[in-house]
């Protein structure tokens, strides 16, 4: 049953040392301020799981959060590489987290697996991949029909699954709208679930029917973030902030500005500085 | 009118892109090119990104596969798995269009590391669909700047598959689709041997010498016997290219980026 509450009382009750969390929001409504929240609560030994780390794992792994990573690509979108990524596999700092790397494919269908409540997903790729070779989560399967020699990949099955949406009722169903991702099946696949959104309504009744609604059953915590997905965006409510990406790259390529920034803009500041950052982005309210 | 080698790069790989193709588009480069072909001579062609944008039209070129302006100009918008197990898996697309940071003469492409895995020197983002559109789609076309690191003999690893070792690679793993049918570089305009599947160099651009291709290629260099220049930019190409890049510059200029 959803509850609706504070995310600092969200986080503490819902992700602990150890877990395995997909923070997931392709491009597209990243929660950053759960992200952050986390960061806060000094959560330790994560198994980092996201198709596209994206900065918000940047950050995580340069806190040295990350026992374990899980993705497809690891770039700054429309700007460069990671550069704490980069650290953490080049060099070690802060930590040497294991990495399980695969194709987009791939974890798009391990979600789907996951949210299927299968074991495995199996589809036709990584033919020729190098990936093959150093992960070996990736194996084969011979389908019993036509002999074709498919790839396999284990479901993802997180403890947690972190997303921003535009909106929950409140009862606390929540409305996805625009590049929907890999949300849904990341939410279903997940042991427990935390959605921030930017707005609570009284209900969804004017909706139209096909749109993508997670009922409330499916969710454990909704918070109310307004802001909550910047540097990212949410359709419908505040643009993409494109100038804090390229800010980051500046400021992750070292390690104690990255650390002054992390202070400033995370450890001693709360989920109300989000809404002050989209205020400039806003296309509507 | 005067153009840059960057823009003959985009212009002769628009030129490749057809009004009927269904195109699976890669940031950067490719983005350009795409949306140049459907401001001119392929106003039918279907662009896809991998955030699930299916029919998209921006009139500004996007930062990310996910911006905002991808959802809003498409004719739908589906979920990443549904993206990649039907459009993609389904054989619905015909031509990916890639970027490279490592390549090799047979259109093997390394997005992963700079050295080995374990221990890379530069750590680069990864796959993301990259493996998958190269087997997926019906071919594919790759556009890259030419550079002496980055066209190699030999790829520090094999991300996504092209013609592996050349001649019948791809059939013998159970390959159906095409793979790379294209390279088009600052330089030249690059298809692979018929047999060995080896890139040849097809057109040189206008001012380009074969010395000025071999300099900046690490592989020794094949020319077709039957070289052609690449035509230069006309007028309604480079005119569509430029305003594409100021509208895009002064939209994201707009929105904040600096």
């Amino acid at each position: 049953m959803t509850c609706i509450m504070s995310l600092g009382d969200a986080v503490a009750e819902l992700i602990a040392d150890g877990n395995a969390v997909a923070f997931e929001g392709f491009t597209h409504l990243i929660p950053m301020a759960a992200a952050h929240e986390t960061i806060r609560q000094g959560r330790r030994d994560l198994t980092l799981i996201r198709m596209t780390p994206d900065i918000i794992y940047d950050q995580m792994i340069g806190m040295g959060m990350a026992r374990k990573l899980v993705f497809s690509f690891a770039g700054n979108p429309g700007v460069g590489l990671l550069r704490r990524l980069r650290d953490t596999v080049e060099n070690g700092w802060p930590n040497r987290p294991e990495i399980e790397e695969h194709s987009h494919a791939a974890m798009a269908n391990a979600y789907e697996a996951g949210a299927a409540g299968l074991p495995c997903a199996i589809f036709r790729g990584y033919l020729g991949s190098d990936l093959r070779k150093v992960n070996p989560s990736i194996r084969t399967v011979t389908c019993p029909f036509t002999g074709e020699i498919l790839a396999a990949v284990p479901a993802i099955r997180p403890d947690v699954a972190v997303i921003h949406a535009q909106k929950a009722s409140r009862r606390g169903d929540v409305l996805v709208e625009g590049i929907v991702g890999v949300q849904k099946e990341a939410v279903l696949a997940a042991k427990r679930v935390l959605v921030t959104v930017e707005e609570v309504v009284d209900d969804f009744d004017d909706l139209h029917p096909n749109l993508c609604v997670l009922p409330h059953w499916t969710i454990s915590a909704v918070c109310p973030v307004p802001g909550g997905a910047h540097p990212s965006y949410a359709h419908g409510h505040y643009r993409r902030d494109n100038a804090a990406y390229l800010e980051w790259d500046k400021v992750s390529a070292d390690r104690d500005s990255f650390l002054g920034w992390m202070k400033a803009n995370v450890l001693d500041v709360g989920p109300e500085a989000f809404a002050e950052r989209v205020r400039p982005l806003r296309t509507k309210g | 009118m005067d153009f840059t080698p960057d823009e003959m790069m985009t212009i002769a790989a628009a030129r490749a892109l057809s009004n009927d193709d269904v195109c699976f588009v890669g940031i950067g480069a490719p983005s350009a090119a795409c949306n140049v072909a459907r401001l001119t001579h392929a106003p039918g062609i279907t662009l896809i990104y991998e955030s699930g944008t299916l029919g998209t039209a921006p009139e500004v070129l996007p930062l990310s596969i996910g911006d905002g302006e991808l959802c809003e100009t498409a004719l739908t918008t589906v979920s990443v798995p549904e993206m990649f197990r039907y459009w993609l898996q389904g054989g619905r697309i015909s031509v990916g269009f890639l970027g490279a940071a490592q390549l090799d003469r047979f259109g093997n492409i390394n997005t992963t590391v700079i050295g080995p895995y374990t221990h890379p020197k530069v750590r680069l983002p990864g796959g993301g669909g990259a493996p998958e559109i190269a087997s997926s789609c019906g071919e594919i076309f790759i556009t890259m700047r030419q550079s002496v690191r980055g066209m190699v003999e030999t790829i520090d690893f094999v991300t996504s598959f092209g013609h592996g070792t050349g001649g019948e690679a791809r059939r013998k793993l159970g390959l159906t689709t095409k793979g790379p049918t294209l390279l088009v570089t600052d330089l030249a305009v690059w298809r692979p041997d018929p047999d060995s599947k080896e890139f040849t160099v097809r057109s040189l651009h206008p001012g380009v010498s074969r010395a000025m291709v071999q300099d900046s290629c690490g592989w020794r260099v094949r020319f077709a016997g039957d070289l052609e220049e690449t035509p230069p930019p006309s007028h309604l190409e480079l005119q569509t290219l430029r305003d594409l890049y100021a509208r895009t510059k002064a939209a994201h200029r707009a929105q904040g980026a600096a």
